[in-house]
């Protein structure tokens, strides 16, 4: 049994397809990372998977319960930590995570037991009755962390977890959410738009698109699958009109982009294409002016799967962002 | 009911923390019971009538007689002498006097001639409060004036005699119950209007939406909630406001009892309505731009600062729906004439049923999803 189903699931907001078709399914102890350009439909996606918004149709289970006819079993299941921050200023990290153990209804005793362990757990012990509104971003995310496994859930959704944090408490967050996961055996499902993010944490990952699944698999074999093992950035002084077209003969490369005297050059076997490259520039008397070779990223997939044109779309209204007044219908 | 505990546990903590909020829900009102009750309390003073005599006989100097002792006891006016009625007027047009007696030359020939003698005054009728004050006293002078100096002993004249039965109800005593609704309103506005709002803005309730809390339980939380903090600022105001205002007595404990019924009504049937107007807005400035204008249209229709009887037809009508009302209309009964419970029924009744009314359709429109 997969802990997460999803079977052509969709939302509409209006005319608007916010999430369109989207199915696949997350097996127990994965972390599953959803990557898309903003306005892509993942926080949408996230939203109906954890009760928040009803899907227009299509089916969702959260450890085989329906999202829309068992969302208290869902919510017992799953642990989940917003976009926004959304913990509460004026109350201390200890208040926080008992009002949610409260919410959650466990027990006076348990809770005595849990809440220290979980504050321990995210490094917060120290800070465990000051005032939230004192803590650093990275110190609040963690604290929100704690807060979503105040239940012990086995599945936890976090939107976004390191947007807005500097990079040492991302580092921090990222072990964090790994040693958790291994202790708790917890199955993860996050959205992230940094590349190295999805990268260094994800098993699987799913680019979404237009509320469209563009790509599915793990990182390295998302890497494998477009055109080019490495990038060869080139430049040249000397050049002539065709050595665009010689470059394109050289063994093993897939594409050629650039004009006059820079190349990138898309090639599946980057160290053979170097000493090839080099030799042909020698022997045509063309001086290279300098050279780098990298391997393909996360980034070269994304932009290869979502087209690299800025978009400026509309998006799902949602509450924080809200620009209107009230909804139709209202009062 | 653990769950409703918890809203209402975190929202009661965060309360305790910001004094900011306490100060505004309960220190406004009492600014405005002392401000208001002393801007519009007092009996009008000092205010200075020209008087231009062109008479100047024996009767004219009787009256100016009458003048001065207005003057140096009652002080109502100052009379100050124009031999020229141009000046006078010239000065009450420019706001330099409040009126003009013109005691016409002819004056007291026909009061020796018992020919329906007149004098005349000219008042500044734009401050109708000054005018009217000044025509009070101008005709209450004027019957003594008039007195024969031997009385019959029987007259036929009927005559109107007013008996009092309450002590002396000072403005500021009169303004008390509307205070105390005010602050009960206050507390229900930013409790359970803003602060709600704010917190939907920011996703706090994403946090809460997420658990398995129920829509009645979420309900329920933040309806108690908010009333909790409203009768407190309520309470408050009927002690400190009822020593502020005189109140003889103000801390008698079968009252107080009596009052505090009242006040959780009150705050009841109005956190009830805030949540019922809130229910579906997500914009935080909503509850801010409202805020004024209900204050507006609730607290002046309801008789808390004048008498509703004064209203014209269309007034009647919000004063008629208006919660503020029955909440007002209950505190003077029980502030100014310590009455029982018996002579609040019918505003402990409108309360509640309004409270059921608001909050069934509100739990109609609340959405448990986002």
């Amino acid at each position: 049994m997969f802990d997460v189903e999803v079977e052509n699931l969709t939302k509409r907001f209006g005319d608007f397809v916010a999430v369109d078709g989207l199915s696949f399914s997350v097996g127990h102890g994965e972390i599953f990372g959803l990557l898309g350009p903003n306005g892509a439909g993942k926080s949408t996606l996230i939203r109906m998977l954890t009760t928040l918004v009803p899907p227009t149709s299509g089916v969702a289970r959260i450890n085989g319960f329906d999202v829309v006819r068992q969302p208290n079993q869902v919510r017992r299941s799953i642990g989940v930590i917003p976009q926004a921050m959304t913990s509460d200023m004026e109350l201390s990290a200890v208040e926080n995570l008992v009002i949610f153990s409260k919410l959650y209804g466990i027990p006076r005793e348990q809770r005595k037991k849990n809440i220290p362990q979980l504050l321990e757990e995210v490094d917060l012990t120290q800070w465990a009755d000051k005032p939230i509104k004192m803590f650093s971003g990275g110190m609040r995310r963690r604290l929100e962390i704690a807060r979503g496994l105040v239940h012990q859930p086995k599945i936890f959704f976090l939107d976004e977890p390191t947007t807005g944090l500097d990079p040492v408490s991302r580092v921090s967050v990222w072990e964090m959410l790994e040693r958790l996961k291994r202790e708790r055996d917890l199955t993860i499902i996050m959205t992230t738009h940094y590349m190295d993010e999805a990268d260094k944490l994800c098993d699987r990952i799913a680019i979404v698109d237009h509320g469209k699944l563009a790509a599915l698999d793990s990182p390295l074999k998302l890497k494998a699958s477009i055109p080019g093992k490495n990038i060869l950035e080139v430049s040249f002084t000397g050049a002539s009109k065709d050595w665009p077209n010689r470059l394109r003969a050289l063994p093993d490369v897939a594409e050629v982009k650039g004009q006059e005297n820079v190349f990138r050059i898309s090639t599946n076997n980057g160290p053979r294409t170097t000493v090839e490259l080099l030799e042909a520039a020698r022997s045509a008397n063309v001086t290279v002016a300098s050279l780098s070779v990298q391997s393909t990223t996360l980034d070269d997939v994304f932009v290869y799967y979502t087209g690299h044109q800025l978009r400026d779309t509309l998006q799902a209204p949602s509450m924080a962002e809200s620009p209107y007044v009230m909804k139709r219908g209202g009062m | 009911m653990h769950r409703v505990w918890a809203i209402i546990e975190r929202d009661l903590r965060r309360f305790r923390r910001s004094p900011a909020l306490m100060f505004i829900s309960m220190v406004m009102p009492l600014v405005q019971l002392v401000v208001l009750g002393y801007a519009f309390g007092g009996k009008i003073k000092n205010l200075n009538v020209g008087v231009v005599d062109e008479d100047q006989q024996v009767p004219a100097v009787k009256l100016h007689e009458m003048f001065q002792a207005v003057a140096a006891n009652a002080k109502t006016f100052t009379p100050i002498y124009y031999h020229d009625e141009a000046a006078a007027i010239h000065d009450l047009r420019n706001g330099i006097i409040n009126g003009v007696l013109e005691i016409p030359p002819e004056f007291s020939r026909k009061v020796l001639a018992g020919a329906n003698p007149h004098v005349a005054l000219v008042e500044d009728n734009t401050d109708q409060f000054a005018a009217s004050a000044l025509e009070g006293i101008l005709a209450s002078l004027l019957p003594s004036y008039n007195a024969q100096p031997v009385q019959p002993r029987m007259s036929d004249a009927a005559t109107l005699d007013v008996v009092e039965i309450y002590p002396y109800v000072p403005y500021i005593q009169f303004l008390l119950p509307g205070v105390i609704v005010l602050a009960v309103f206050i507390s229900a506005m930013i409790g359970g209007g803003i602060i709600y709002i704010d917190d939907k803005a920011r996703g706090l309730h994403e946090g809460y939406l997420v658990t398995p809390i129920n829509k009645f339980e979420l309900i329920l939380g933040f309806t108690l909630a908010g009333a909790i903090k409203a009768i407190i600022a309520g309470v408050v105001l009927i002690t400190v406001g009822s020593i502020i205002a005189g109140i003889p007595d103000p801390l008698n404990p079968l009252r107080l009892a009596k009052m505090l019924i009242l006040v959780v009504a009150t705050a009841m049937a109005l956190i009830s309505m805030m949540f019922l107007i809130m229910v579906r807005v997500n914009d935080p400035l909503v509850p801010r731009a409202i805020f004024g204008m209900l204050n507006t249209v609730l607290y002046f229709p309801s008789g808390a600062v004048y008498p509703t009887q004064s209203f014209p037809p269309w007034m009647k009508i919000i004063t008629t729906v208006d919660p503020f009302t029955y909440a007002v209309h209950g505190f003077k009964q029980l502030i100014l004439k310590n009455t029982g419970l018996m002579a609040v029924s019918g505003d402990l009744l409108f309360l509640s049923c309004f409270t059921v009314l608001a909050m069934g359709i509100a739990t109609l429109l609340f959405r448990r999803t986002l």
